[in-house]
């Protein structure tokens, strides 16, 4: 059992997790993930490492389903059952190039240890961060202190930039010398991010977020495709080359359990709240 | 000769086919004391017992039978435990067909003396009646041996040298120690509460057990090397292959081990109870012939589905499954579409698999296996509807410890290379066994190899000589 440091809410919906591990922060890297079970019962979920010390890691999460509902309401002191990692291929290091880096909902957090590996590798980093309004952007300092430049886009323009972020990303490569961009948030995010720079040639790494049961490489269910071949999510990936990536089987994977997500939410919440 | 050989093993009662379909009770209910004792003076206890030279890890098969023949049920268990750590399942899982049994004596002219189930008798009896209690540790000898994976192979390695006095931790990679035995082979073939009794038991005598440990990523095989004297590397065959076979990532479409880890690891078949889920599928295909598709197969027809088709490409006789599971398979009603090839799983506008593509086989010349190899027949492609079809080809060890280890000598298949008298790999310090060097194979073998290194091991850490 691995016990929680704190569970807070830091915008609506969206939580930051930190578990207590003095294990994974030894050969974390960017762009690594750990595997949670809230408890005995509960799935094994994937979830960005951002941040980690020599005590803990922490995550941030968006709720949205049984597992993720299970996170967000526990209290420090808790235990959750499984916590495994660090999992998944490290960023790849590049080093003097300019890099826009770009996240939304829970990849906004997911973003924060690639700025400061790319950062500590002596790469120019513009980051940008999306949301539907103001209220649920976060991390602007933590995110900062690693920019060289540091946009927010809003759709309904309540803080910084009105609009999407390809609109923004289109006058922005066409103004700026682009070496590559980098991507975390949920699917749409990542696909629309990849068909915006596709034009542009501009290399563009996404996170992607198939479903996983082990993250080992064990059972296969996270394949996606990527230039044509099969590969395994969570150990031939999670970033992969956007513009290589077959987005529709992708879409479709991830929906295989919709129907019983939704039903185990309600079976979560009846047995919860009654 | 004086005693009359009754000339068929004694029957084990089983439930009844059409019930336990739909339940995850274990089928086989078991021997009763009598019925034991009753089988057990079948054997004919041979001088030159050869029955022993067909178990991978030497059982004193007639002294234990013996025992059970005069009721010592407590002699008997403890017999059985001088040689093997996991007596209640490999009484279950283990093919004596091919092992013990097939060269038992009686087997010339009658049935084989019923040693499987015999073992199981031994080691259930002691559950309902108390362990024996746990052995005297020896002394600590100081040195620290570090066991990556908690498969039977590594319960084997740890049972052998805590018994030497050695400090023995294991690294699991999984939330549940156990490998295959419980995220693999489901709930009514082996039941999971006797693994996890079998783990109790190292725990008790002092093993320390650490899951949630992904050896190659939370730390490598160097890094531990700081800290432990010796590593056994026995990490199984955990990648799943696929046919490379269009439609093949359509929803609906599983490999094995996916379909086995929900499943039995993650309690999906008590969903919404437990939260992962599992699809339901009403027309099912499983392909492969060997123990994990007859497995898959079992726990489609629990998880409700109308059919279940195993599809396996050559005839019945060449399927690698143990006899008892095809034939258990059968009585369920698992429908066997022999010298048949998925080509291609067609997908309806979701994405979802609809119908699987097939091609008739006929054998033709033996191939290196010894096998007759399956040739398609040209022109006999039919389609079938399906909702869920399942991967049961087999596996091949996983490459994070290989891609993490770059001193290890890695074969063509991405399996281990060990030398085989002592379980050594190139690399110092490290031993490896079991499916990871054999690809997926037995668990008794994997035990086997256990023991072999465990020797080899022992004289290492006391005589600091690789
Ligand atoms: C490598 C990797 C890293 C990840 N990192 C994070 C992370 O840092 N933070 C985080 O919050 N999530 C992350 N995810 C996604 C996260 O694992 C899932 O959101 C989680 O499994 C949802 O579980 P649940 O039971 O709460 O919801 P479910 O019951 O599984 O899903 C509820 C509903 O939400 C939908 N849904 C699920 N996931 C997403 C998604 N990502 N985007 C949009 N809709 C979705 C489902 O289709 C369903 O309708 C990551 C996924 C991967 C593969
Ligand atoms: C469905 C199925 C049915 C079977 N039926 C039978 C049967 O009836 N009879 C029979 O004799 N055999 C059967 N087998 C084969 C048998 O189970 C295996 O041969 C045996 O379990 C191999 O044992 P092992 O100890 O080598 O590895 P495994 O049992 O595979 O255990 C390996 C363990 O190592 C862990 N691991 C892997 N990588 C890492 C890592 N990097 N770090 C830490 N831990 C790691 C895994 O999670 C796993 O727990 C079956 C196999 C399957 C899949
Ligand atoms: S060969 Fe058969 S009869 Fe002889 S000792 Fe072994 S089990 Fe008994
Ligand atoms: S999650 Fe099982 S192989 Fe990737």
């Amino acid at each position: 059992m691995y016990r929680i440091l704190k569970r807070e809410q830091i915008v609506p919906n969206i939580h930051l997790l930190v578990v207590e591990s003095e294990l994974i922060h030894k050969n974390a890297q960017a762009g690594e993930f750990v595997v949670v079970r809230a408890d005995e019962r509960g799935e094994r979920i994937p979830l960005n490492l951002v941040d980690w010390d020599s005590r803990s890691v922490s995550m941030i999460f968006m709720a949205l389903g049984t597992s993720t509902y299970k996170l967000a309401a526990l209290k420090v002191g808790d235990e959750i059952a499984t916590l495994a990692g660090p999992l998944g291929k490290p960023t790849e290091k590049v080093q003097g190039k300019n890099i826009v880096c770009i996240g939304g909902c829970y990849g906004i957090g997911a973003l924060y240890p690639a700025i400061r590996m790319f950062k500590e590798n002596k790469n120019h980093i513009t980051t940008i961060i999306e949301a539907r309004s103001g209220l649920l952007l976060y991390w602007q300092e933590e995110l900062r202190k690693y920019s060289d430049d540091f946009y927010e886009i809003t759709r309904d323009g309540s803080r910084g930039f009105k609009g999407h972020v390809n609109d923004f990303l289109i006058n922005y490569i066409k103004k700026n010398k682009t070496d590559m961009v980098y991507v975390q948030g949920c699917t749409y995010l990542t696909y629309l991010v990849s068909q915006t720079t596709r034009p542009f040639n501009v290399k563009t790494i996404v996170g992607l977020n198939p479903i996983m049961v082990d993250a080992t490489g064990m059972c296969g269910v996270c394949r996606v495709i990527v230039g044509g071949e099969t590969k395994f999510g969570c150990v031939d990936g999670p970033e992969f080359d956007g513009h290589q990536v077959d987005w529709d089987t992708l879409l479709a994977r991830r929906r295989v359990y919709l129907d019983k997500e939704r039903y185990s939410l309600s079976f979560y919440e009846c047995e919860r709240y009654g | 000769m004086a005693k009359k050989i009754i000339p068929k093993k004694t029957p084990m009662r089983e439930q009844p086919p059409k019930e336990r379909a739909k339940n995850y009770d274990e089928v086989p209910y078991g021997y009763s004391e009598k019925e034991a004792m009753q089988e057990a003076r079948r054997c004919l206890q041979c001088k030159k017992p050869i029955c022993i030279k067909g178990c991978p890890v030497e059982i004193d098969i007639p002294g234990f039978i013996r025992f059970i023949a005069e009721g010592n049920f407590r002699g008997a268990i403890e017999k059985l435990k001088e040689k093997n750590v996991l007596p209640a399942v490999c009484g279950r899982v283990c093919p004596q067909e091919d092992q013990c049994e097939k060269i038992c004596v009686l087997a010339k002219k009658f049935e084989p003396v019923a040693i499987g189930r015999l073992e199981r008798f031994a080691a259930d009896w002691e559950r309902a009646h108390g362990e024996s209690s746990v052995p005297k540790i020896p002394r600590s000898t100081g040195k620290k041996v570090a066991i990556i994976g908690a498969g039977p192979g590594g319960l084997t390695v740890a049972g052998d040298l805590i018994m030497q006095g050695h400090a023995v931790t294991i690294f699991e990679a999984l939330h549940k120690p156990g490998g295959v035995l419980v995220y693999g082979i489901p709930e009514f073939r082996l039941p999971k509460a006797i693994v996890y009794r079998e783990v109790d038991y190292l725990v008790k005598c002092g093993v320390a057990l650490i899951v949630d440990f992904i050896v190659g990523k939370t730390a490598t095989i160097d890094q531990l090397l700081r800290d432990f004297d010796a590593v056994y590397i026995g990490t199984g065959a955990g990648l799943p292959w696929f046919m490379n076979i269009p439609g093949e990532n359509l929803n609906g479409v599983y490999s094995a081990n996916e379909y086995l880890t929900r499943s039995n690891l993650m309690k999906a078949y008590l969903f919404p109870e437990y939260d992962t889920p599992i699809v339901r599928g009403k027309r099912v295909a499983v392909i492969g012939g060997g123990n994990v598709a007859m497995d898959c197969a079992r726990t489609a027809l629990r998880l409700g589905a109308d059919e279940v088709h195993n599809v396996y490409r050559r005839s019945r006789k060449e399927m690698p499954a143990r006899e008892e599971e095809i034939h258990h398979a059968e009585e369920e009603g698992i429908i066997f579409d022999i010298l048949t090839l998925p080509v291609k799983y067609i997908g309806n506008e979701n994405n979802w698999v609809k119908e699987m593509e097939c091609i008739k086989m006929k054998l033709g010349e033996p191939d290196a296996s010894g096998r007759r190899r399956p040739v398609p027949i040209d022109g006999s492609n039919f389609i079938t509807p399906i909702d869920t079809a399942i991967c049961a080809i087999g596996q091949s060890p996983n490459p994070l410890i290989p891609q993490t280890t770059p001193d290890l000598k890695i074969g063509k298949w991405g399996n281990i290379e060990i030398d085989s008298e002592t379980g050594k790999t190139s690399k110092k310090g490290c031993w490896a066994g079991g499916d990871v060097v054999r690809g997926g194979a037995t668990v008794i073998l994997a035990m086997g190899d256990g023991r072999v290194a465990a020797r080899s091991m022992h004289e290492y850490l006391t005589t600091g000589v690789w």
